[in-house]
């Protein structure tokens, strides 16, 4: 009636774009791991990979942004469910706001300071050497795909966040996402897998999109692994944000 | 009872059933509340004071039974109740991130008011928070969290709050703030819903009692109609002990609220 989602969720955004501002250690920390790993593949492992030409972090980058989507949607649940125990996700709800205008403050704020995160990994592994023949319509791609596989995976945290019992089990559920891209062709090619892991990692989510940005990322035309790669994010987009608006209905009653 | 049409109470509930599995809490509630009253809600820890608030909130529903809250049908309606009243829980719903001055913005930007800024100022002003206004609500103490807690119910005016248990868990100077503050509200016309288990706080500040046990209102009526239910008075003579209460507030030094009218008993 006279709820109005965009303005609802204009102010719920402020908010939490504000909590996102005051403990910027929370961008920090998610580009920390991602970093990491790029350190010790690039620089102690790497070596010993063989991806068919080109240089490794080049190989690399698409599968480390992955991970680094993977370990900043944790602090969504983080959030949420911190807002559930202090009482201040029941005052929203007793307030006459547009019903999900809470849910998707939350989500967008998610995007926003994955998107930091990820600039700060890029900026790594620019200094590493990476180099990308990408164009602009290429990089967007990449922004788009990026920001679309954000969105699903946060979507995803919703639900831990708002039916967890403690800070610990609400995020939690991202470390097998963080773990996914290891069995994926994100660190090394899926043919030196021996079969019945090779097929696992040739039909996950992550491999069709780390196959995709990296042929983005190398100016080469991209095919199928696109379509693939988008088909998977709307997929899961669309299946968890049902799950988290069937969930967050439920908490209310 | 004689109640003419006239005015319409301000939240009125028949009937109302819930059960959480086999646990049955609320088992069959009725309850009015007349416009510009304070109502204190009586019971026990478990007495289904809570359950009843939060379905007159919309932020549970019943399984039987009816609700209006300004003429708005809390199942039918929950926009409208949601307009027209404001919940203050049982712990300080607070963002301690923000700053008291942000809390109270937020709320009004959430409740479509114009000038949101300067709403905040007045209600920061209201509840003594000026100076504390720009520090984060985390660093606040337990009695200047519950007034911005209030603050934030308050903001826009709604015509009906309900307090779940305002005072639960605050120094005896703080508890006289909110009553204070409640008193104030009543005199500007608002309805207040007060849930409490403190036999004081329903004799200080209602116009009306309700008594809820095991899920039922089994008793409702003025101070005086209550007290009219138990046999006459006989006279004793007792030693007149000031309170430990009476006792803190002279020690501290709290004496610039207007001191509790109990001893009137």
């Amino acid at each position: 009636m006279s709820a109005r989602p965009l303005a609802d969720t204009t102010a719920l955004l402020g908010r939490s774009l504000r909590h996102v501002l005051r403990s910027p250690d929370t961008v920090v920390t998610t580009a920390v791991t991602p970093v990491a790993l790029l350190l010790v593949f690039v620089y102690v492992l790497g070596g010993a990979i063989e991806t068919g030409g080109g240089s490794y972090v080049d190989y690399l980058l698409p599968g480390i942004l992955v991970v680094t989507i993977a370990s900043g949607v944790a602090y969504t649940a983080y959030r949420l469910f911190l807002d559930l125990q202090g009482g201040i996700l029941e005052r929203f709800r007793s307030l006459p706001i547009a019903r999900t205008s809470v849910l998707w403050a939350h989500v967008l704020t998610s995007v926003v300071a994955t998107a930091v995160s990820l600039v700060l990994v890029v900026a790594v592994a620019l200094l590493m050497g990476f180099r990308s023949d990408a164009g602009l319509l290429a990089w967007l791609g990449i922004a788009g795909i990026l920001a679309l596989f954000t969105l699903a995976l946060t979507w995803l945290a919703v639900v831990p966040g708002l039916t967890a019992t403690t800070v610990d089990g609400a995020s939690a559920f991202s470390y097998p996402l963080v773990f996914l891209p290891f069995v994926s062709s994100a660190f090394v090619p899926t043919d030196s897998m021996p079969g019945p892991v090779r097929f696992f990692a040739e039909h996950q989510p992550v491999t069709a999109i780390v196959d995709a940005i990296r042929s983005l990322f190398a100016g080469q035309p991209v095919g199928a692994d696109l379509w693939v790669a988008l088909a998977w994010c709307t997929g899961l987009l669309v299946v968890a944000f049902l799950a988290a608006r069937s969930v967050y209905a439920r908490t209310a009653a | 009872m004689p109640a003419p049409r006239i005015p319409d109470p301000a939240i009125r509930v028949a009937g109302l059933t819930r059960s959480f599995g086999d646990l049955e809490v609320l088992r069959g509630v009725d309850l009015e509340v007349s416009r510009g009253s304070i109502h204190a809600l009586l019971g026990s820890n478990g007495a289904g004071k809570t359950t009843l608030v939060r379905i007159l909130a919309t932020l549970l529903r019943a399984d039987a039974g009816t609700a209006t809250v300004d003429g708005h049908d809390v199942a039918r309606d929950p926009e409208g109740v949601r307009e027209s009243l404001s919940l203050t829980g049982q712990f300080a719903a607070v963002d301690d991130v923000l700053t008291g001055r942000e809390n109270l913005v937020l709320v009004a930007r959430l409740r479509h008011l114009s000038g949101p800024g300067t709403l905040a100022d007045r209600m920061l002003d209201r509840f003594s928070l000026t100076d504390a206004a720009d520090r984060r609500a985390g660093t606040y103490s337990g009695g200047m969290r519950r007034r911005l807690d209030l603050a934030m119910s308050l903001v826009g005016e709604p015509p009906v709050v309900v307090l779940d248990e305002p005072t639960t868990g605050l120094d005896p100077r703080s508890r006289i703030e909110v009553w204070d503050a409640v008193r104030e509200l009543s005199r500007g016309g608002t309805t207040v819903l007060l849930t409490t288990q403190y036999l004081e706080e329903a004799e200080q500040l209602a116009d009306r009692i309700s008594i809820l046990h095991e899920g039922r209102v089994i008793t409702e009526g003025t101070l005086a109609e209550l007290k009219a239910l138990m046999p006459p008075a006989t006279v004793e003579y007792v030693e007149k002990q000031p309170t430990l209460e009476d006792v803190f507030l002279a020690v501290v030094g709290g004496g610039t609220h207007d001191t509790p009218t109990g001893d009137a008993r």
